[in-house]
């Protein structure tokens, strides 16, 4: 039976890359700190983090161009340690593309293929197929410097993907485009990854990027890895304060434990009373008090006489707009900080005046617990 | 003083930079001048258009001798100054280590150091080598002189070289060796053959190092200086210092271009994606 084509390939759970109590120290300086990872095979996978926080450090590592102060990493069941970066079945999209300025953009794309000594023609018609893939058909006679910033980008694309390694990685490929072009290329480069089934190792510090394009993502802060899930689960769930700001908006309440078991906690707030949530994984209980965050757009206006479930009353104390969408400053009374809350405008949430006594509807599934 | 400024409309700074240009140049403009004078004395008036004094040239033995001499010490002292500064340049500008600037200071010395001591030390230093002195021992010190201009051609076309080039063509599956063959190569390549050119020129006109320590054999700045002994052959000279100078200052201008080229192609990497 021929084998069917796949297109959408379905998630393995075999892993690709394991990469297991690294460490990379820089005398006394801790880039990477005991990080422990698994990527699967076939997997977008996103290292997220400011900067300075070791995600192109581990990046570089997968690499092959650092090595660890300690711990392993193995790619493809293979451990990596001894092997340098020209015999590594990675290859890599460089932040500045690394185009070769010297070579026009076939011979650009051609170049690791060189060393195969690919016989009749093959090289051509792989060269071809990998311009296709990035939309460059037609330009591979051009050279490198008569390229715009988005086809050099497509070009290291290119390069890359033509030498079919078993993982590639792309170290912030995106940074350098301006916001439109590089919206649409997440788009394209989520394509690419689902058509050649290739596992991605983005690198970023474009939480939006992240979410867009990832099946998984690892947030990273100071050399040590603070989460590893899905885009929907590290922004809906975040296990800490840090991992919740970095990801967008966040309001954060101060809650009382009253009860906590296995799975959940049962906590007293004073603007939200008692609620019943889920126990993040990586909770560590701290004395008697905890937090909790809730998005800034799960919290809803209530109209005229609309009730909900669950409800906090408030007054406007700010209001700000931003086209689609306004952001409401609500002082709720019992809670330190006011409450930040995004409504879309097709309500008229952009005519509230300042000052204005509203009611926010909220689901208590959205506050979540998390470490400070 | 009015009239100075209206003659020249930059005012002083414009009068300033074209007597600079006056004193610099007008010593080296007389050369061509007596050069194709009929008479056999540089003094003005001028008595006449020739150009026998340069149709003699081709006619003397020595002078050929002497010119061979000088392009084969030249190309020697380019290319083993340019070997040495290539490894020099890419150590300065690619890697970080302790006493770097110091050593980049000990390199470029040579530059500021009179020349005729340079030239006496290495004298000594040869004899008690035992070497004898010859054509050898003059391209063993034109080197010397010769690495600092290469030093500072190649580090200008080296710097900024982008890392991420070599790391690339590592990535691909290139070895070092490879990598350095076609990448690095290709990419400083317009340096290597600028800091050839200068040091090729610098050898060409070298006197004090060239005179202690040649053996029997003239380079042509030798030869030039023993014929100043000669009055009647003077013309032939200022012929010959004509030569140099024109190709001297051909030789220069291609190394400035070729310079240039490979610092644009390397730095400016940066600014193409903007």
């Amino acid at each position: 039976m021929p084998e069917q084509p796949q297109i959408l390939r379905p998630q393995s759970d075999r892993s690709m890359i394991e990469i297991e109590n690294v460490t990379r120290s820089y005398g006394a300086f801790k880039a990477l700190d005991d990080a422990s990872l698994t990527i699967r095979e076939g997997e977008f996978f996103s290292l997220l983090g400011p900067s300075g926080c070791g995600k192109t450090t581990l990046l570089r590592m997968i690499a092959g161009f650092d090595n660890p102060t300690s711990g392993s990493i193995s790619v493809g069941g293979q451990p990596m340690e001894g092997i340098p970066a020209n015999r590594r079945p990675t290859n890599m999209v460089f932040q500045s593309y690394a185009i070769f300025p010297h070579l026009n953009v076939e011979q650009n794309v051609a170049y690791g293929l060189k060393r195969l000594r690919l016989q009749g023609g093959e090289e051509k018609r792989r060269v071809e197929e990998a311009l296709a893939q990035v939309s460059l058909t037609g330009l591979g006679k051009r050279l490198a410097t008569e390229l715009s910033g988005g086809q050099r980008q497509r070009v290291a694309l290119a390069r890359a993907l033509v030498m079919r390694p078993k993982v590639l990685l792309l170290d912030e490929p995106l940074s350098a485009l301006d916001k439109k072009l590089r919206e649409q290329m997440q788009v394209e480069l989520r394509r690419l990854q689902q058509a050649v089934g290739i596992t991605f190792v983005l690198v970023t510090h474009d939480q939006y990027e992240a979410l867009a394009m990832s099946d998984r993502i690892a947030v990273m802060f100071g050399g040590k890895i603070a989460q590893v899930a899905s885009p929907k689960e590290i922004y809906q769930r975040p296990v800490t304060r840090q991992v919740a700001d970095f990801l967008g908006g966040m309001n954060f309440v101060k809650a009382q434990i009253v009860e906590e078991n296995g799975a959940s906690l049962v906590v007293d707030t004073l603007g939200f009373g008692r609620i019943k949530t889920d126990k993040p994984k990586a909770f560590v209980r701290n004395g008697g008090g905890t937090t909790l965050g809730i998005r800034p757009e799960r919290l809803r206006v209530l109209w005229d006489n609309a009730t909900a479930k669950f409800e906090v009353a408030g007054k406007v104390v700010e209001r700000h707009y931003f086209g689609e969408i306004t952001h409401l400053i609500v002082e709720i009374p019992g809670l330190e900080k006011p409450l930040s809350v995004t409504e879309t405008n097709d309500f008229g949430a952009d005519d509230i005046p300042v000052g204005t006594s509203i009611r926010l509807a909220y689901d208590p599934e959205a506050l979540v617990a998390m470490a400070d | 003083m009015i009239a100075v400024r209206r003659f020249l409309p930059g005012g002083w700074l414009a009068a300033y930079a074209f007597l600079y240009v006056v004193f610099l140049y007008l010593p080296v403009i007389f050369l061509p001048i007596f050069s194709v004078n009929t008479a056999a004395t540089p003094k003005f008036p001028l008595t006449g258009f020739t150009l026998h004094w340069y149709e003699d040239l081709p006619r003397t033995p020595a002078l050929l001798d002497a010119a061979w001499n000088s392009l084969i010490v030249g190309v020697s002292a380019a290319v083993l100054s340019t070997l040495l500064g290539i490894l020099a340049a890419r150590s300065i500008t690619r890697y970080r280590y302790p006493g770097r600037s110091t050593i980049h200071g000990l390199i470029m010395a040579p530059l500021v150091l009179p020349e005729v001591i340079v030239a006496i030390s290495m004298l000594l230093v040869m004899l008690q080598l035992g070497l004898s002195l010859s054509l050898f021992t003059v391209v063993l010190g034109h080197v010397l002189v010769c690495i600092p201009y290469s030093m500072t051609v190649l580090t200008s076309g080296f710097e900024g070289f982008d890392r991420s080039l070599e790391e690339a063509s590592a990535d691909l599956g290139e070895s070092a060796f490879g990598t350095f063959r076609r990448v690095t190569l290709p990419m400083v390549a317009p340096a290597i053959i600028s800091s050839l050119l200068v040091c090729f020129t610098i050898s060409l006109d070298e006197f004090i190092i060239a005179f202690f320590l040649t053996g029997t054999e003239a380079t042509l700045p030798i030869y030039i200086w023993g014929q100043l002994r000669f009055a009647a052959k003077l013309p032939g000279v200022l012929a010959l210092g004509t030569l140099l100078l024109v190709a001297s200052f051909l030789l220069m201008t291609v190394a400035e271009i070729l310079r240039r080229r490979a610092a644009r192609r390397t730095q400016n990497e940066g600014g193409l994606y903007a």
